[in-house]
């Protein structure tokens, strides 16, 4: 039986960063990618975070094929007949470095591949981790395309499902509570007509989030981002909300009246569809964070649950790529050490602990709880759109005084519930 | 055009393999589960149907390997694999 020294499962951001470290450091490493190339089963929103990464990365993004430096952050609150946009632009967003860029990552993961490649890692595409391999209940490699393949150590970084950590008998299943869909159309548009509807220099981006009507009033969010010749457009929608709301849509559909928006049909007019994507997203933050290691085992990126959504930002990218980095750091320890016992292993969480992935987490402990709050998605866009209108409208007759508009729009009886909210939003 | 159609043209835009074998199947038993059910709202590709007799069935073609049918089914009620290496949805932009 063949045998590797480290066996990445899953070509995805954790793995390649994982696969990119070790094979740097002179180890042996193979990383096995289901799809045909990396990149081929993977989708995100989206747009990835720099700052966090940059430095565990020297030189790597300065060449990446990214898409566009976001420099305008927008925020719609979408009622059923209205909407209130905010856009913020900030000095920061345009200076280098640049903080964010959209990103497509069959591009991105591909080209991520290569550098992986060039530094030495194998990388073997087109072949399916079906099962993992166990010696005196340690794990022990893995059954790739049908055959038995052993391992010092395995990386699960086989996606959000984390099949291979449960084929190992860390976890369970995943339940709906904990995770979301995101449903996505990639929408080719020339660049010049990107930077004239969003108002942009040339090559630089923006990046729009739609709460409220966008997923029907349900827990989750629209979105777009600009590309360098497409957008990206979508909605995230609670799985859990899915099922059990009432009444009853299909997530499609949900999309479907999400681009017919008079907001979204200007933004995307003339554009053609390319491409129809969907993912599954952990949105389980820190409670909803799986096993990070086990004998013979590590498990990284969203295998581990490493996402998270605070609302403005969404973001999961950035703790793969630095959770790979980390796995590799914990192997690199372990080597030394004498092997991949889970005690070696164990290092793994003390690294994640000390750096910006667990600390992340910790702070936001309790996001999901606050985020699940359903007033976000219904009452409150409904709230502000209503509001505003009075606010514009001028009647035939007399207008009413701005602050009997207010009163009427906010009586004392909503003072309690909105100060109970915005007590909750501000413990995020 | 119809929702139904919309959703065909645009899986019709990717690029998929065929693979040897069906990688999703509902469990012998489970057709009329309440869970399975939940599948027909929650698949962003439509593909499980609820059918006049309230039993599901699942046709494969168009799957975009997203996963959201088996955390919402679990897979007591799903026997729920990827598809072979090199088969299945190859996106191109993602």
């Amino acid at each position: 039986m063949e045998k590797f020294e480290v066996v990445v499962v899953g070509g995805g951001l954790a793995g390649l960063s994982c696969a990119y470290v070790l094979a740097g450091e002179g180890v042996e490493v193979l990383v096995l990618e289901r799809g045909d190339y990396a990149g081929a089963k993977n989708v995100t929103g989206g747009r990835i975070y720099l700052n966090p990464i940059r430095e565990l990365f020297p030189g790597l993004f300065e060449k990446a094929p990214l898409e566009r430096p976001i420099v305008s952050e927008g925020v719609t609150l979408m009622a059923r007949e209205r909407s209130l946009t905010f856009t913020y632009g900030g000095r920061e967003l345009s200076e280098d470095p640049r903080p964010s860029f959209s990103i497509l990552r069959s591009r991105f993961d591909r080209w991520f591949a290569e550098q992986a490649e060039a530094a030495g890692a194998m990388i073997l595409s087109k072949t399916l981790v079906s099962d993992i391999l166990r010696e005196n209940g340690a794990v022990s490699g893995v059954v790739a395309g049908g055959d038995p393949l052993q391992a010092g150590v395995v990386v699960a970084c086989d996606g959000v499902l984390s099949l291979i950590p449960e084929k190992a008998g860390l976890r369970g299943p995943g339940r709906p509570r904990g995770y979301a869909v995101g449903l996505k159309e990639v929408i080719a548009l020339p660049p010049d007509k990107i930077e004239d509807r969003f108002s942009l220099d040339k090559d630089d981006g923006a990046a729009r989030l739609f709460v409220g009507e966008a997923t029907k009033g349900r827990f989750g969010g629209g979105f777009l981002y600009t590309n360098r010749e497409s957008l990206s457009l979508g909605v995230v929608l609670g799985i859990h909300d899915l099922m059990e709301g009432t009444p009853s849509l299909e997530a499609p559909g949900i999309l479907e009246d999400f681009k017919n928006r008079p907001e979204i049909k200007r933004l995307i007019r003339g554009g053609e569809t390319v491409e129809y994507s969907a993912h599954v997203i952990p949105e389980g933050g820190y409670g909803g964070l799986g096993p990070l290691h086990g004998d013979g085992l590590l498990v990284a990126g969203d295998a581990a649950g490493f996402a998270l959504n605070l609302g403005l930002t969404v973001r999961g990218m950035e703790y793969a790529m630095a959770s790979g980095v980390l796995a590799a750091r914990t192997i690199l320890k372990a080597r030394e050490a004498g092997g991949y016992s889970k005690e070696n292993l164990s290092l793994y969480r003390r690294f994640l602990e000390e750096s910006f992935v667990l600390k992340d987490f910790e702070t936001f402990r309790n996001a999901p709880e606050i985020l699940e709050n359903p007033r976000i998605f219904g009452h409150y866009p409904e709230w502000i759109g209503g509001l505003f209108r009075d606010l514009y409208t001028i009647p035939a007759g007399p207008k009413e005084g701005i602050y009997r508009t207010l009163r009427r729009h906010l009586p004392v009886s909503a003072w309690m519930p909105l100060a109970k909210d915005l007590i909750k939003v501000s413990k995020l | 055009m119809s929702p139904d159609g919309n959703l065909k043209a645009k899986l019709g835009l990717d690029v998929f393999k065929p693979a040897r074998e069906p990688h999703i199947r509902i469990r012998a038993g489970m057709e009329r589960d309440t869970r399975v059910k939940k599948a027909v709202l929650v698949c962003p590709a439509g593909l499980y149907a609820l059918n006049e007799d309230g039993s599901v069935t699942l046709t494969i073609d168009g799957c975009l390997e997203c996963g959201t049918c088996r955390i919402a089914c679990g897979p007591e009620v799903l026997d729920w694999n990827y598809p072979e290496g090199g088969a299945g949805v190859q996106f191109r932009f993602g």
